[in-house]
């Protein structure tokens, strides 16, 4: 719901090579706050990446994965001018999608 | 002592509170596998992922520094050689739950991924490759950690 993901995806050798960098708190719900309460947990909780439309990669994360995460992951059979998009959800329901093409 | 009527009274409140919070089975979240991100040690998230007894294996690698001066922002890249690898897991021992992240290999990926991640303290990380015929192999590294990641 935060700041659009940033996606570089570059072909190399057949293969594309994607980073992804996306906005999120990710609290583990093991903080407190200054009046001493937990901080409920809120991460992303699923992702999910496609290349032209069809599903490539599918993760599922917990409270442990770092703030503003980043994912890096390689693209089978992909070339410059393919479309990848990677959406996520967190534990609160929301949810984001964006698209990158492959350069 | 509780009668059986009473445990069952409270089980049915527990259940109908927890329902009514949200908790339960959300279809669009169909596949988040929330006893495996509870699992407080590995061989329990790997069981409820559907692994069996993880055997430490060479083509699994795991990357990650020996020491992480930031716990709350580690690096870790885990690769396998394997064939026929679904899952891939990341698990750090000594975090409050010991999954991190499990990544679903098809075909249309590499075995290949990496993230970063929090630790809480200096542990062990394993990285685990469940294949098809439900086998975990594991590559485990000690991370050194000098500043906690979970705010404690």
């Amino acid at each position: 719901m935060a700041d659009p993901m940033r996606i570089r995806a570059q072909a190399a050798g057949g293969n594309a090579t994607v980073r992804v960098l996306m906005s999120h708190e990710m609290e583990t719900g093991q903080r407190k706050d200054s009046a001493g309460k937990i901080i409920p947990a809120w991460h992303i909780t699923e992702v999910t990446a496609t290349h032209n439309g069809k599903p490539a990669l599918s993760a599922e994360w917990g409270p442990a994965v770092a703030k503003n995460p980043f994912l890096q992951f390689t693209v089978k059979g992909a070339k410059a001018g393919d479309k990848i998009a990677i959406t996520w959800k967190d534990n609160k329901g929301d949810t984001r999608t964006d698209e990158a093409v492959v350069s | 002592m509780q009668t059986r009527r009473e445990t069952l009274k409270q089980s049915a409140i527990v259940a109908s509170l927890l329902a009514a919070s949200g908790l339960f089975p959300r279809m669009a979240f169909a596949a988040y596998n929330k006893g495996a991100f509870d699992a407080k040690t590995i061989a329990d998230a790997v069981k409820a992922l559907g692994g069996g007894a993880p055997a430490e294996s060479k083509e699994v690698t795991l990357t990650a520094p020996d020491i992480a001066e930031n716990g709350a922002v580690v690096p870790f890249g885990v690769a396998t050689t394997l064939a026929g690898v679904k899952q891939m897991l990341i698990l750090v021992e000594k975090n409050p739950s010991a999954l991190v992240a499990k990544f679903d290999v098809t075909d249309a990926v590499e075995p290949n991924f990496s993230t970063r991640a929090k630790m809480g303290q200096s542990s062990d990380v394993y990285a685990v490759a469940i294949t098809a015929d439900g086998k975990a192999h594991f590559a485990k590294k000690e991370v050194k950690v000098t500043l906690g990641g979970c705010g404690g």
